[in-house]
């Protein structure tokens, strides 16, 4: 319908709904005379209606108020298919659904992140059963040092070591409480082992370390101790996939991304941060904290000294608290020196109370299965409340008694963890050399089990699209599964997570010449 | 500076429960290091068949050491940490859980989620299917515990179905509807009932009557009905465990919509004396539960190392039926003793065919019939005559003057001992009180 906005309005734009008389207005002018006005506000409002009539049916079905913890669920998704419809789960009625929280939950996971590790439980590679299966460069494991551990395994096979039968166990005749945080001799033993593994710069006490069934309730604790439902922390971009649930499906708390760029090598920069910080004041967003992880994931790069008190400054300005995933610190292969946040905090007296680290034995130790996880806070109050906290996310008495044989074999500890170092290297060299034979650059990183690869220049279009085109072809046809940029919330396109410390040697040149296929045929035509 | 939750006290741990076991903590009972020492008997744990588990491990080294044939499987745990959970372990599961049933109950591993310990669980489900400011209704006495498990970071309410000693704390019609009322005069709405069965405190297991009951009561209301069965192989006396999946059953419920709004909740802690293991689950027939509780294991998942452990105890079924029968056993003689020792002293029992605990009438001691009267007792009982027992207030009981005690935890002299603790307890009081 075309409108030929000709004469003047008759009447006086005085009708009560001014903001509709000035839409109303132009269409007065196909109706001169009387009832111009009538039909000039009837015609536009009816085809109002229509519009809305429209839009509520080809709307998604009605859905309970949804809550906030349904809107934090469904961002952690990433939902490609952009469907919030239809909470409600399958076949039930009424008020007995499951919750909110729950249909969204449920769904299939949507992220290429998830997708891809599904894609591989599928579909394996196996060099002599399956060599044409996928190829699991999309889980940060270490499969390279298990053998040092079975080793350890089998030379300590006595009674001595693994226990006569019962105390192995755990089992004992006394009437103890077992306290849910953790036994005291494995919170030593934890201590000991970060000590040694970040260097021995600190020393980490036993009375401040909680342990949880893996770093995952860890934080997930934090974010219950440290912010309310509908709280934020900031958290440097790219980020580990994981955080969206960690954080955001039952605490409830935000994630504020902070972008960091390839053209300063993806370190983040005080200034993008008090950018965020500003503009969350702004929506009426509350950031109770920054979470970085250090060495980052999935850049590894590692935050420097200066960088790390800047971080506490920035903090204490704000009355707000840093939670450091330092998953990755034994886990190093470049030439800087790891630094933990709580070497800043033993020295900054004052603000020790906000700073709170994760860690765990899932990636430096290589032992994700027997799910052990800690929280080592210099908070007094955050560390009585996580304790309470720890009886829903908590260690096997067994695996911890195991593993205090284990981890109190200081040699072997200190040979283990410095062969690791050496082999996560050599893999690093070897993976990062391989790539650039076919052109492609990573990102210059020296921490984490992975490397951050730069197929911008390989993407069409130059945007997440294109990405992730390219992520499905990797996926599906050279079959390796890597976590695109997008997965991790990177604001720049073409950048792709590969994890090296899965592979051995010889699986190296597998994936080279697979990726080749891929790479040769996206190379933009010149 | 720390969030409301973490300053609330939702924790729940201000209740007297948790009070008496900080006393003992300071001051704990040793035959020799500590014989004036306070005596534990609030923490129901089960520790009457260790020798029988310690044994069959000294018969089978191999599982401690990760191997099993074929050469080690260390490297395949140590990295396996898939929210599904071990197959071979969920299979034996499933039938174990059956066997306990009676075999009157089949279980689908794939219906299975494990969590670490029933804890877990329950706060799991919880998550799953209310939202905040949502209600349960739970039967009284319930275990203190639930205050925190189900409420705390979930933000779900919990609404008590009041019972009475008249009719021994049975869960009766007309107390479901009062507390279905209640809630909605609190504005609260109710998305299910969350019994416990065989009960904690009361040790006793729910009647065929009051499972219908509780069924119909689900279906009239179109509510969730959750079934925390972590002491179902604790049954050591008749009436037999029906299990809430055996009483859907028999009224043919299976494809109805109430079959998808029951979910079971278990673990081994109570069964096997294996609380430090950390192994919890979830019995659901909802796919969308089941998909969204498995997803949300990822913050209690079970070592592997239990579960390899445990698929290979479950697994040889020679055994595991000779613990059972071995331990219910035990289980019940403990009980005999407690029982007629303290009916010598005029203390009465509830009858109880299950649990590892005891639920005791203690009126005829308190100084006046009030709550305060019976923490007045508690503190006695406590810090004079060195005995660690729960007080009934600290489990909602509608009544004052009901406490719990654990018969399972200690030797048989020490349990004894406790005993002659009460006899003095009860010759102090006035004459013929009991």
């Amino acid at each position: 319908m075309t409108r030929t906005p000709s004469a003047e309005p008759k009447e006086s734009n005085r009708s009560p709904t001014r903001t509709g008389m000035r839409l109303i207005v132009p269409l007065q002018g196909i109706v001169q005379g009387r009832g111009g006005l009538i039909l000039g506000s009837l015609i536009p409002c009816t085809l109002f209606y229509f519009l809305q009539f429209y839009l509520k049916r080809h709307r998604s079905p009605p859905q309970n108020p949804p809550s906030r913890s349904t809107s934090a669920a469904n961002l952690s998704e990433l939902p490609r298919s952009s469907s919030r419809a239809n909470l409600l789960s399958r076949g039930s009625t009424g008020r007995a659904h499951v919750s909110a929280r729950a249909s969204s939950i449920a769904k299939p996971n949507a992220s290429p992140y998830y997708i891809g590790l599904d894609r591989v439980r599928e579909d394996p590679y196996d060099e002599m059963s399956n060599p044409d299966g996928v190829i699991q460069l999309g889980l940060s494991e270490n499969r390279l040092s298990l053998d040092l551990i079975e080793e350890w395994l089998s030379r300590n096979c006595t009674d001595s070591i693994l226990g006569v039968g019962g105390d192995a166990l755990g089992l004992n005749g006394i009437a103890t409480y077992q306290p849910m945080d953790g036994l005291m001799e494995f919170k030593v033993a934890m201590a000991d082992f970060m000590t040694e593994a970040m260097g021995k710069t600190v020393s980490f006490d036993p009375s401040r370390v909680v342990v949880t069934s893996g770093a995952t309730p860890a934080l997930e604790i934090l974010s219950f101790c440290l912010a309310d439902h509908g709280n934020a922390f900031l958290v440097p971009a790219p980020y580990y996939p994981g955080f969206d649930r960690d954080i955001r499906w039952r605490a409830g708390v935000e994630l504020i991304p902070v972008h960091c760029r390839s053209c300063d090598n993806f370190t983040l920069s005080i200034t993008a941060l008090e950018q965020a910080f500003n503009q969350a004041r702004k929506r009426g967003q509350k950031v109770r904290g920054i979470l970085i992880s250090n060495p980052a994931n999935p850049v590894g790069n590692m935050l420097n000294k200066d960088m790390l008190y800047d971080l506490l400054d920035f903090a204490r300005e704000r009355n707000i608290h840093i939670i450091s995933d330092e998953i990755f610190a034994g886990s190093t292969y470049g030439n800087e020196e790891f630094v933990s946040m709580a070497e800043i905090a033993d020295s900054e007296d004052a603000d020790k109370d906000r700073v709170h680290i994760i860690y765990g034995l899932s990636k430096d130790f290589s032992i994700p299965g027997f799910r052990v996880g800690v929280i080592y806070s210099f908070n007094e109050s955050v560390l009585a409340a996580s304790r309470k906290l720890t009886r829903f996310s908590s260690v096997s008495t067994a695996t911890q008694k195991l593993l205090v044989s284990m981890l109190s074999d200081k040699r072997f500890i200190q040979e283990y963890l410095k062969t690791n170092k050496q082999r996560i290297r050599s893999m690093y060299d070897l993976f990062v050399a391989g790539l650039r034979e076919l052109g492609v650059e990573c990102t210059k990183s020296s921490g984490g089990l992975y490397c951050w690869v730069d197929l911008s220049r390989l993407i069409s279009p130059y945007n997440e699209k294109g990405e992730l085109d390219l992520w499905d072809k990797l996926l599906n046809r050279a079959k390796i599964n890597v976590t695109p940029g997008s997965a991790c919330h990177c604001i720049e396109p073409g950048w792709f997570r590969f994890c090296f410390t899965t592979l051995n040697e010889k699986e190296i040149p597998v994936v080279m010449e697979r990726m080749c296929k891929v790479v040769e045929s996206c190379k933009p035509s010149v | 500076m720390l969030s409301r939750k973490a300053t609330c006290k939702s924790h729940g741990e201000d209740s007297s429960y948790f009070l008496g076991w900080q006393e003992y903590e300071k001051n704990p009972h040793d035959p020799v290091r500590n014989p004036s020492g306070i005596i534990q008997l609030g923490l129901a744990e089960n520790q009457l068949s260790f020798d029988l588990l310690e044994s069959w491990i000294a018969k089978n080294q191999e599982p401690i050491g990760f191997m099993k044939k074929g050469g080690s499987i260390f490297r395949e745990l140590a990295l396996f940490q898939d929210y599904r959970g071990l197959p071979a372990f969920k299979k034996e599961l499933s039938e174990y859980m059956a066997a306990i049933r009676q075999d009157k109950v089949r279980f689908d591993p794939n219906n299975i989620v494990l969590t670490a310990g029933s804890t877990s669980a329950n706060e799991a489900l919880m998550f799953c299917l209310a939202e905040a400011g949502e209600a349960f209704l739970v039967p009284t006495p319930y275990y203190p515990g639930f205050d925190r498990d189900l409420k705390w970071r979930t933000g779900v309410e919990i609404v008590p179905i009041q019972s009475s000693s008249v009719n021994n704390f049975r869960i009766i019609p007309s107390a479901l509807e009062e507390a279905y009322q209640h809630a909605q005069k609190l504005h609260l709405k109710v998305k299910g009932l969350f019994i416990t069965n065989p009960s904690n405190p009361l040790g006793t297991t729910l009647s065929s009557h009051e499972l219908d009951h509780l069924i119909n009561f689900a279906i009239d209301k179109n509510i969730h009905i959750v079934s925390d069965e972590i002491y179902s192989g604790t049954v050591f006396d008749s009436p037999r465990f029906i299990s809430i999946m055996e009483a859907l059953k028999k009224k043919n419920l299976e494809n109805t919509t109430i079959w998808s709004r029951v979910h079971i909740v278990s673990s081994l802690s109570k069964d096997f004396g294996l609380p430090g293991f950390r192994i919890g689950m979830i019995y659901s027939n909802s796919e969308t539960l089941i998909a969204a509780a498995t997803k949300m294991s990822s913050f209690g998942l079970v070592s592997s190392q239990s579960q390899f452990l445990l698929s290979r105890i479950l697994g040889d079924k020679k055994f595991t039926r000779k613990y059972i029968m071995e331990n219910r056993k035990r289980l019940k003689s403990r009980r005999k003793m407690l029982v007629s020792g303290l009916q010598k002293y005029g203390i009465r029992c509830l009858e109880n065919n299950a649990g590892l605990f005891c639920w005791i009438d203690m009126r005829c001691l308190l100084s006046s019939y009030t709550f305060e009267a019976e923490m007045e007792l508690w503190r006695r009982i406590i810090f004079k005559y060195g005995l660690n027992i729960s007080p009934g207030s600290s489990f909602h009981c509608p009544e004052p003057g009901w406490f719990r005690i654990c018969f399972s935890n200690m030797s048989e002299e020490t349990l004894d001992l406790a005993v002659r603790r009460i006899k003095a307890l009860v010759d102090s009081s006035a004459p013929n009180a009991c």
